[in-house]
């Protein structure tokens, strides 16, 4: 079977970015990543762009993105999946080099949320719940994972300390991250005693919404092992999607995402990788109680062993398990909702070329993404492994 | 008329849209399918079992024990004057699951989950037009327009 590859990888600052517009931003990552691949613009067959319409007055973005990086004609479109639209776009463009259609495609995930106020992003992003039964009770989306935070003390006895415990390890590493939003440490008493927002979350349990754009740049097999490089080839050997219910009544259980462990089973199989082989791991931390949950969806640990796992710094690099978002997390780094499954894959393709500096996983060699859409009815997991 | 449900309501068209209706006049209704039975709440048109497209309003006792819950202190648009507010989602007794607020018999100190809640249909007294919601209320509660 043929492999991807990651030619390039390109990262913006995440924050508050009144300074540009959204294709702008992906203006910045798109030309680092080319740049780190060596390429150039004629060497492309496709873009795809990862983002979430709704944020954006201008319709259509594919079309403004492509246009501000002078890449007409060349084909371009958009992929959503709320917050995971980052990692469906990288699905799409391994999908489109997989079927032989395109040799180099680049993934440009791209955001801009600070322009709306935030009872309206709360309300937007409530409205990711099912709007017919639920949000008409005022939800929202940390009201749902508080939902799910809640279900997860009562059955498997997770603590407010071990929830604080994951936003601490997120801020140690944002400090080493240049592009994070937050580059503070803090403490679990500080992250325990901020504002209430959903109970049992806290404002240090939720990530912060941000601007921003990430870029990376696959190729098949053949086109990569002919192109001049200075980085050690990395490869994307396994992808893995799968959904759950849009509306929370219909789930089987309040305290784990199945479309999270049914995508990471499909990566792993796909990867021909045990969770035991995995050596850092980006997951999606939109809320602490999120972070908890994918150490057990992924299976870094046993159900309900998550809020162990944080306490015992097994999250940790060095401490015995799985480092898990080294480079911050959305905790951290912010959450530019469409850019995030793509900033994701830059962080692990740097750490796999051993390019992370203050943060760097010793000897990592098999990474993965774990990136959900909304409250789990989306995630895709990728699976990343360096020659 | 579905728009009466919900303090905002987002999806004023539905095949169910009598529920509203029912809930009016004091009822809480989920769906049974006329083929095969399959009955659920939220009552929903189309059954996802056999793909019946005919089913029927089944009348529910609203018992249910609560699943999990969460206090909102941030709140989205719409909903700014009522904060804090907090939300139960329940486990019913015939099937299904329910996401509502809690009502006036429920103190914020008492609520654990696993409780015994009665759903309690409700009108916002407040507004010039109809709106029905309901509420998760202590067992035995009665809905005093009915
Ligand atoms: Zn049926």
């Amino acid at each position: 079977m043929s492999r991807i590859a990651v030619l390039g990888i390109g990262h913006g600052k995440f924050g508050r970015r009144s300074d540009a517009t959204v294709q702008e931003l992906a203006f910045e990552a798109f030309r680092d990543a080319l740049q780190d691949a060596g390429l150039e613009r004629k060497d492309l067959d496709a873009t795809v762009i990862g983002s979430v319409p709704e944020y954006h007055k201008q319709r259509s973005l594919a079309g403004v993105v492509q246009e501000y990086l002078n890449l007409n004609p060349i084909p371009t479109w958009l992929t959503e999946v709320a917050c995971a639209s980052g990692s469906a776009a990288v699905r799409t463009a391994w999908m489109g080099i997989k079927s032989g259609l395109h040799d180099v495609v680049a993934v440009i995930g791209c955001q801009k949320m600070t322009e709306l106020a935030t009872a309206e992003i709360l309300a937007l992003m409530g409205r990711v719940g099912e709007v017919q039964w639920e949000s008409i009770f005022g939800t929202t989306f940390p009201g749902y994972y508080a939902l799910f935070a809640q279900a997860h003390m009562h059955a498997f006895g997770t603590t407010r300390q071990q929830l604080a415990q994951v936003a601490v390890k997120n801020h140690y590493y944002g400090a080493r991250n240049p592009n994070a939003l937050f580059q503070k440490e803090i403490t679990v008493e500080k992250a325990l005693e901020s504002e209430p927002v959903a109970s049992p979350l806290n404002v240090y349990d939720c990530c912060a919404n941000a601007d921003g754009a990430a870029c990376v740049i696959l190729a098949s097999e053949k086109r990569a092992k002919s192109a001049a490089r200075k980085k050690p080839l990395v490869w994307l050997d396994g992808v893995g999607c799968a959904t759950a219910s849009m509306s929370v009544l219909r789930r089987p259980n309040l305290h784990s995402l199945p479309s999270a462990s049914d995508a990471a089973q499909q990566a792993y199989r796909m990867a021909e990788v045990a969770p035991r082989d995995i050596q850092v791991a980006e997951v999606h931390d939109c809320f602490s109680i999120a972070e908890i949950m994918a150490y057990e969806d992924l299976g870094f640990c046993e159900k309900g062993q998550g809020g162990r796992y944080i306490e015992d710094r097994k999250s940790w690099i060095g401490g015995g398990g799985v480092p898990v978002n080294v480079d911050g997390g959305l905790k951290a780094k912010g959450h530019p909702i469409g850019a995030t499954g793509v900033s994701m894959a830059c962080e692990i393709v740097k750490q796999l070329r051993g390019d992370s500096g203050a943060r760097q996983v010793p000897n990592a060699r098999v990474g993965l993404t774990h990136n959900v859409g909304g409250i789990g009815q989306y995630t895709f997991v990728h699976v990343y492994k360096r020659d | 008329m579905f728009a009466w449900f919900g303090k905002v309501n987002f999806s004023p068209y539905t095949k169910v849209a009598e529920f509203a209706d029912h809930l009016k006049d004091g009822h809480l209704k989920g769906s049974r399918c006329r083929k095969c039975g399959y009955t659920t709440f939220p009552p929903r048109a189309d059954c996802p079992e056999c793909m019946s497209g005919e089913f029927e309003f089944k009348e529910f006792s609203g018992r249910g024990k609560l699943h999990t819950y969460t206090r909102i202190a941030a709140a989205p648009s719409g909903f700014e004057d009522e904060v804090p507010y907090t939300i139960g989602v329940v486990d019913l007794e015939e099937a299904g699951r329910l996401l509502a607020w809690f009502g006036p018999t429920v103190a914020e100190s008492d609520i654990r989950i696993g409780m015994d809640l009665q759903v309690v249909p409700r009108i916002f007294e407040e507004s010039e037009r109809i709106k029905v919601y309901y509420t998760l209320d202590k067992p035995g509660t009665t809905w005093g327009k009915t």
